[in-house]
């Protein structure tokens, strides 16, 4: 197992590079230019030259690239081209909202989904299941955005319970955090309840014909031992799988979450150097993205080892 | 085992909240608190090295000018106290008043202010036009100021005192030394209010806090000028991009002032209890469609002509604004409701006539090839200016390409000089705020300085140019106005660009906020919040 995890270890480094490359070259072939919007309207072609060089933008790509690599190295992500301020920095400020939020949301997703897949499976054709798997469809269907407005006008503008924008950080005021995160959370989370409960929902039906299933059953167990100890752990490895795939979703879910909710987190960060064309912040955010994303899949395949002793490395 | 582990797990929890707590700075109970959404997010603290007006903004709290103007776009002094000139207009002394100290708590000196004002000539265009016609700027001691004029210059106050980007902020020597093209390393001015850095989250949240040793003017505030009392003891600017979002954290009482809502959501705030809507910028913004003069078909007069002959603002107003408490149909080229708003030149673009247009177009030598307009779609506003100036051209008979882009890609877009078929553009669309376009010189877009001078779109024409010049140079009032008339006239009838009419942006705030300031620019001095 620690061979299969230093293997992979030192396959996230090709992988990351190529991410580097990829993300480098799509920002400088795309159009928009950093110098222009500070230069702003009255700026002469002169003064737009000028500060490209002084951002180093005026350099071939090659040598752009070379030197980004180079602060990379060092473990420096550089600095803001806007703010002038270090990305890391920048990032370490965000961070902590964008876990928050993602780790709530996961946690609830699961709370959520699995149970209500188990009873799904369980009570199979019955008017429960169709129930269930028509909030899947409904969860699936609503944008995020919209979700949000809405419980933003109910929850917040109607019945005051909590605050319609902002963040609080646990560490600071608990109560605070917890009335802050609960609507952003439960709009993020639908979609993945709804994900989650079908998969576990299919996997467990599945499972549920297997021969050992009708053994357990013959044995005299009841159907509560059947569903927990024997169905749902040998379901679990697709469950896992697509909360591991989740991971993905929710990067992009986050963004909008964060915007509706105006939360300061990494998603509107990104969003914002999008739409200025901070270089510097895009790939910075971009490579810690794409490496939260690996290693969520090398958990992942871990946590299949824990599940399913089969499984071998 | 499990027990072990959760305790250890509170054990480090509840060491780690007070000690989190304490890291978070946070407003004592009792400090009163003015709770802003800006119109953008802050990302640059220095306002000399971009023109953006969130920096602007930022730096009216921070710093102070020489002179400012006031609500009725006089020049005031502000950090000036007396101040003369020659009888033969060349030499103009300042004397700075008394009680004048940066927030490190080191007196302002004119040797600062005489740094300060080089580091904004390098980068302001009316700075620009100043250096040039200066001979000497030196600190003759510490609270005065000499500047010697190479001939007399009808702006020197106008220019130091100006209102908009790039604002001549004064600032430590020091910081003043920064190269014009990198940004001050410090935030150190002598305004009503300090920035707090360490409560700075880009993206997110800006915190000011009260200048205790700032001593305003005793005059009554007016605009920029007058006396800047800060009547809280933080502002602070909490970013919400989603226009919604942000309606809703106002009706909630979770903010207390919107500085730029959007007039499609007036209704629903003006509705909403407790909430006050209103215009606070009496020179409003106006609407510009700019044609390339450098390739056809706009490089022809006569085609130019056509088309503002075709621009009827209400229709360009009810596209984009909607409701008409929010806009006001003004062709002049000067900002409305500013001192030089005139009529010179206003007969070709007064009656807006599509069949006369067509006419127009058809009696010149273009050819049908499509015009291409680029569109910002991720700005309202200006995405309906290019709908509807794309029906216009259409009803005129012109060929129309709309390409669809983001503003930032307009920006360098719009920079490119090269003809259509090798990435060029005829049209797009902009606003000015009034601040800006007050007179000629201030005007960019009236500008005739060609390929080389001129702003985008690069008009051709050198006798715009000497007469902006002789404005400059002019020191008589009333020949400026005259000056000012002729320009417009010439201006409009080569089809400079187009206006597309004038539009007010909101605020909206908590009713228990008084003390707002009318002005193209928004202060935060003199604003206090009742709770």
């Amino acid at each position: 197992m620690l061979a299969f995890i230093a293997k992979r270890m030192v396959a996230i480094i090709p992988v990351m590079g190529v991410v580097a490359l990829f993300v480098f070259l799509m920002l400088r072939l795309s159009p928009g230019d950093p110098a222009s919007i500070i230069a702003g309207d009255y700026a002469s072609p002169a003064d737009i030259e000028r500060i490209r060089e002084q951002l180093g933008l005026n350099a071939p790509i090659p040598v752009q690239f070379g030197k980004w690599l180079w602060t990379l190295a060092h473990g420096d992500l550089g600095i803001s081209i806007f703010t002038n301020l270090p990305v890391s920095k920048l990032i370490a400020q965000r961070i902590e909202p964008t876990l928050m939020l993602a780790s709530t949301t996961l946690v609830f997703a699961v709370l959520v989904a699995v149970p209500l897949g188990i009873i799904a499976a369980w009570k199979a054709g019955t008017w429960i299941d169709r129930a269930i798997m028509i909030f899947a469809v409904a969860g699936f269907s609503i944008p995020v955005f919209v979700l949000g407005y809405i419980l933003i006008f109910q929850f917040s503008l109607e019945l005051r319970w909590f605050p319609v924008q902002g963040y609080t950080s646990p560490f600071v005021d608990f109560w605070k955090f917890l009335r802050h995160i609960t609507l952003p959370t439960v709009t993020l989370s639908v979609i993945y309840i709804a994900l989650i409960t079908r998969i576990t929902r299919a996997s467990v039906i599945e499972v549920m014909e297997e021969d050992y299933i009708r053994t357990a059953r013959a044995k005299g167990q009841s159907e509560r031992i059947v569903l927990m100890r024997h169905a749902l752990k040998n379901a679990a490895v697709p469950i896992i799988t697509v909360i591991g795939l989740g991971v993905a979703l929710l990067i992009g879910g986050v963004v909008i979450t964060e915007s509706v909710y105006n939360i300061p987190g990494l998603g509107r960060l990104v969003v914002d150097a999008i739409l200025k064309r901070d270089y510097p912040i895009i790939q910075g955010l971009i490579l810690v993205f794409s490496l939260v994303y690996v290693m969520v899949n090398l958990l992942v395949d871990i946590i299949y080892t824990l599940v399913d002793p089969r499984i071998r490395y | 085992m499990i027990q072990t582990t959760r305790r250890a797990l509170l054990f480090a929890a509840a060491l780690a909240v007070p000690a989190l707590a304490l890291a978070a700075p946070q407003p004592a109970a009792a400090e009163k608190v003015l709770r802003v959404i800006p119109h953008a997010d802050l990302k640059n603290l220095d306002p000399i090295w971009t023109t953006a007006y969130i920096s602007r903004n930022h730096g009216y709290l921070v710093y102070d000018t020489l002179f400012a103007l006031d609500e009725n776009l006089q020049v005031q002094p502000q950090m000036v106290d007396t101040w003369t000139t020659s009888d033969d207009k060349l030499t103009w002394t300042f004397k700075l008043r008394d009680g004048l100290n940066w927030h490190d708590g080191a007196p302002v000196t004119a040797a600062d202010c005489v740094a300060s004002l080089r580091r904004w000539g390098a980068r302001d265009g009316m700075g620009q036009a100043l250096m040039d016609v200066i001979e000497s700027l030196t600190a003759a001691d510490n609270k005065t100021i000499v500047m010697k004029l190479k001939e007399p210059y009808g702006l020197v106050l106008e220019s130091i005192g100006k209102i908009s980007s790039n604002v001549p902020f004064m600032v430590p020597k020091r910081m003043a030394e920064t190269d014009p093209f990198e940004q001050m390393p410090e935030t150190i001015g002598s305004g009503p209010f300090k920035f707090s850095k360490e409560e700075w989250v880009p993206g997110a949240k800006v915190v000011y806090l009260k200048n205790e040793a700032y001593v305003p003017r005793s005059e009554p505030s007016s605009g920029a000028a007058g006396g800047k009392v800060a009547k809280v003891d933080r502002v602070e600017w909490i970013y919400i991009p989603d226009q919604q979002t942000a309606m809703n954290a106002l009706i909630n009482g979770e903010v207390d002032y919107y500085e730029n809502p959007p007039p499609d959501l007036a209704p629903i705030l003006e509705a909403a209890e407790g909430v006050v809507v209103e215009v606070n910028d009496p020179l409003g913004n106006q609407g510009m469609l700019r044609m390339n003069h450098l390739h056809p078909p706009f490089n022809d007069q006569a085609v130019r002509r056509a088309v503002l002959k075709s621009i009827d603002q209400e229709v360009y107003m009810q596209a984009a604004v909607g409701n008409s408490k929010f806009y006001s149909v003004c062709n002049s080229y000067y900002a409305c409701g500013s001192p030089l708003e005139t009529d010179a030149g206003n007969k070709l673009v007064t009656s807006p006539n599509i069949e006369e247009a067509k006419k127009m177009l058809a009696a010149t030598g273009y050819d049908g090839k499509p015009v291409v307009i680029i569109q910002p779609t991720d700005i309202a506003i200006l995405s309906a200016f290019s709908l509807v100036t794309a029906q216009r051209l259409r009803s005129i008979g012109m060929e129309v390409e709309m390409q669809a882009m983001d503003w930032s890609t307009l920006t360098s877009r719009r920079a490119m000089k090269e003809p259509v078929d090798k990435g060029g553009w005829n049209i797009f669309h902009t606003w000015w705020i009034g601040g800006d376009i007050t007179n000629p010189v201030l005007a960019t877009g009236m500008g005739g300085g060609g390929v080389e001078r001129a702003w985008f779109g690069w008009p051709d024409d050198p006798k715009i140019e000497e007469m902006r010049s002789a404005f400059a140079r002019e020191t008589d009032a009333g020949k400026q106005r005259a000056l000012a008339d002729s320009i417009q006239d010439r201006a409009i009838n080569n089809g400079a660009y187009g206006n597309v009419g004038t539009f007010f942006v909101p605020v909206a705030y908590r009713d228990n906020v008084k003390g707002l300031i009318k002005s193209p620019v928004q202060f935060f001095w003199n604003m206090s919040v009742e709770r």
